[in-house]
């Protein structure tokens, strides 16, 4: 008989259940905090209807290509509501709801996938990464950013998110291996949505869970429902304020969909029954966390007609700021290449001005 | 002030910038304790201990990767790749990321991280450890490329390239890491990046190189000396934001160039050079410019490295070809 030197198990949190009941016993005490949940439930909407009219704009053609975020909500705002301003986010590119969550604006959103680089220059906290395309490269910067404020000795956590796909990727896996090596402060979210593009998640690979990639680098891990913003949002808290202890990293793997196509340029009714899609709306996270708040009193459809109307100005606000803002200037192209512009690329730039204008 | 070799003049100036600037830290596989492969970082892990002189897990995505988030969050990362052939798993960060931080947030966020790599060929490694790839990064807008050719210009431009603000790709080639000691105070005076250094005067001919080469161009212009010509060199040091014109001012005076690198031909350095002269030297040349050059293939396993690298004799070739023109 060999014997068996590790083992491991990954526990599944879920407080709030897909038709609006509490669950469990040991319930954080967020399920009784209704003002924090009408204030999550608010944004949240606000999120949706902010990603619908990003949508609607790119089909109109005033916006280039565009990640939706529908179905992520809970996901994103539980993430950026755990988080202290002096905290790091480094997201992806779909993350908004965490990003309002931190103070970048609507508008910055829309000029960046409107094609301008000022939508990165973005409100939220300076320190902050910007979108991160590439795929699982934003888990090292936050591994790095971590790293520099524990060398610095300054209790500041580093937040990273990945997809389902993103968790195959090596930068993941390093920045897992950096977390534990040198127990740094940060958490990396894995937003499963259960599709990379056209990907579905029983390809990636056929572990049970993604979150025990974590454990098999170290870290401690869990799985946590991402459609219920009780459970989601005490995950994120306890693991941001547990590494801003010094007790190290964790990884938190959301279970969630992409409710919508990957972005505008896909349509995934080319690889994805349309049964499945129905049983995943039974599901999403803006649904049950009014259902919870209205049996319990804390929610009616007065407050809903309200936040409807001021969702549709907050956004269409943000519209208006978006499109007034016009293209920026073609010195733009050059002057942030290099702290100090280089000789020759001065010249292109000398030249560019006159032949452009 | 110390008679000191290519290499002790690298870990000297990591450990001067170190002791002047606590942001200032050193990351790569071997880099601590056993003070690097080829002992570049000698002694500093004992001197400023294992939070600054990081020896990181096997993973050079994660070098490049950790280096720049710690820069963009106000650290002076200089990252080690143990060999320019391990650098390719690093490429992605440094290009998607380092190269873009300041330009893609409008200078909300920048990357003040350095890549050293040893690279070039001629010590007798093993395999992926001997090509000369700096044309990959040079190509690439954001990016500063940074070649030293000697023990005090390698002190000098790494204390300049850890102080830029903007990432550096310092590449030292190790082939001259021992070749030869210099002189050289320890007092923290940086060198100016983005220039070329004119390294020898001459009427005749212009002579562009960097890197190892320099060894082989300075030994080819004494020989054409003995032919009674006079051939300037050109030391480029940082081969992106080029110099062109310290380059053109030369070519100017002399009417004849030729370049020399150990890297391929095809779309190397020197093909910018070319073109360069072709822009704004044609009408001051006497003479096609050449280059010499490694050669399109496969850099060789070592027993035949040396046949790929440009000679004195090759350089010379091409110097008196070019010579011939009147």
């Amino acid at each position: 008989m060999p014997a068996t030197i590790a083992s491991f198990k990954v526990d599944f949190y879920q407080f709030l259940t897909p038709d609006g009941h509490l669950v469990g016993d040991d319930m954080p005490s967020l399920a009784k905090d209704f003002d924090t949940l009408r204030d999550l439930y608010r944004n949240m909407v606000k999120t949706r209807t902010f990603d619908k009219k990003a949508i609607a704009l790119q089909r109109t053609g005033k916006l280039g290509t565009y990640a939706s975020c529908l179905g992520h909500e809970a996901v994103h705002w539980a993430i950026g509501s755990a988080m202290k301003h002096e905290d790091c986010f480094a997201p992806m590119y779909r993350e908004y709801g965490a990003q309002f969550a931190r103070g970048v604006k609507m508008s910055d959103v829309l000029n960046y996938w409107g094609g301008d680089e000022r939508g990165s220059d973005f409100a939220g906290p300076a320190h902050d990464f910007a979108w991160c395309v590439p795929i699982a490269t934003q888990c090292l910067h936050a591994a790095g950013a971590a790293l520099a404020y524990k060398l610095r000795g300054e209790p500041r956590v580093a937040v990273t998110v990945v997809g389902d796909g993103g968790s195959s990727k090596g930068d993941f896996l390093e920045a897992i291996n950096a977390a534990s090596a040198y127990e740094l402060p940060m958490v990396l979210v894995i937003c499963n949505n259960q599709w990379a593009i056209s990907v579905p998640r029983s390809k990636q690979n056929t572990a049970t869970t993604l979150a025990q990639k974590g454990i098999a680098g170290g870290l401690a891990s869990i799985q946590v429902d991402g459609n219920d913003i009780i459970a989601a949002r005490w995950a994120m808290e306890e693991a941001i304020e547990g590494a801003r202890n010094g007790e190290g990293a964790t990884v938190i793997e959301m279970i969630t969909y992409r409710l919508s196509d990957h972005t505008t340029a896909d349509d995934a009714t080319r690889y994805r029954d349309s049964e499945e899609v129905d049983i995943a709306w039974k599901q999403e996270p803006i649904v049950r966390l009014r259902k919870y708040l209205t049996s319990v009193g804390e929610w009616d459809d007065e407050r809903e007609a309200a936040l409807e109307a001021e969702a549709a100005e907050a956004v269409s606000e943000a519209v208006e700021e978006y499109l007034a803002l016009g293209k920026p200037g073609l010195e733009s192209m050059f002057d942030y290449m290099y702290a100090e512009l280089p000789h020759d690329l001065a010249e292109q730039r000398e030249r560019a001005l006159e032949e452009l204008k | 002030m110390a008679s000191i070799t290519m290499v002790e003049a690298v870990t000297m100036a990591l450990a001067w910038e170190m002791e002047h600037d606590d942001s200032v830290v050193v990351l790569g596989e071997d880099v601590g304790i056993n003070g690097g492969v080829f002992r570049a970082t000698a002694g500093l892990a004992q001197r400023f201990g294992d939070e600054r002189v990081i020896d990181t897990p096997l993973a050079e995505t994660m070098i490049a990767g950790l280096s720049v988030g710690m820069a963009a969050q106000g650290m002076k990362p200089v990252a080690e790749a143990q060999f320019m052939g391990f650098i390719y798993a690093m490429v992605d960060h440094m290009i998607c990321h380092a190269a873009r931080m300041r330009h893609r947030t409008r200078g909300r966020l920048s990357c003040p991280m350095v890549l050293r790599a040893p690279f070039g060929g001629g010590i007798h490694a093993p395999e992926h450890r001997s090509e000369s790839t700096e044309a990959l990064f040079a190509h690439i807008p954001g990016l500063r490329v940074v070649i030293p050719s000697s023990p005090s210009r390698a002190y000098g431009l790494l204390l300049a390239a850890i102080r830029d603000p903007d990432p550096v790709v310092f590449l030292e080639p190790k082939r001259i890491y021992r070749l030869n000691k210099e002189e050289v105070e320890d007092n923290g005076e940086d060198l100016p990046l983005d220039v070329c250094y004119v390294l020898r005067d001459g009427t005749d001919l212009t002579l562009v190189t960097w890197g190892a080469m320099v060894k082989e161009t300075l030994e080819a212009a004494d020989k054409l000396a003995e032919q009674g010509i006079s051939a300037e060199v050109i030391d480029v040091a940082t081969i992106s934001p080029l110099d062109m014109a310290t380059i053109i001012e030369s070519v100017e005076k002399t009417g004849r160039c030729v370049i020399v690198h150990e890297a391929a031909r095809m779309c190397g350095v020197g093909a910018e050079i070319a073109a360069g002269l072709a822009d704004a030297g044609l009408y001051h040349l006497y003479a096609p410019v050449k280059r010499v050059t490694g050669y399109d293939s496969v850099m060789p396993l070592y027993k035949m490295e040396m046949k790929y690298m440009p000679s004195v004799g090759r350089i010379l070739n091409a110097a008196n070809e070019v010579m011939e023109v009147s």
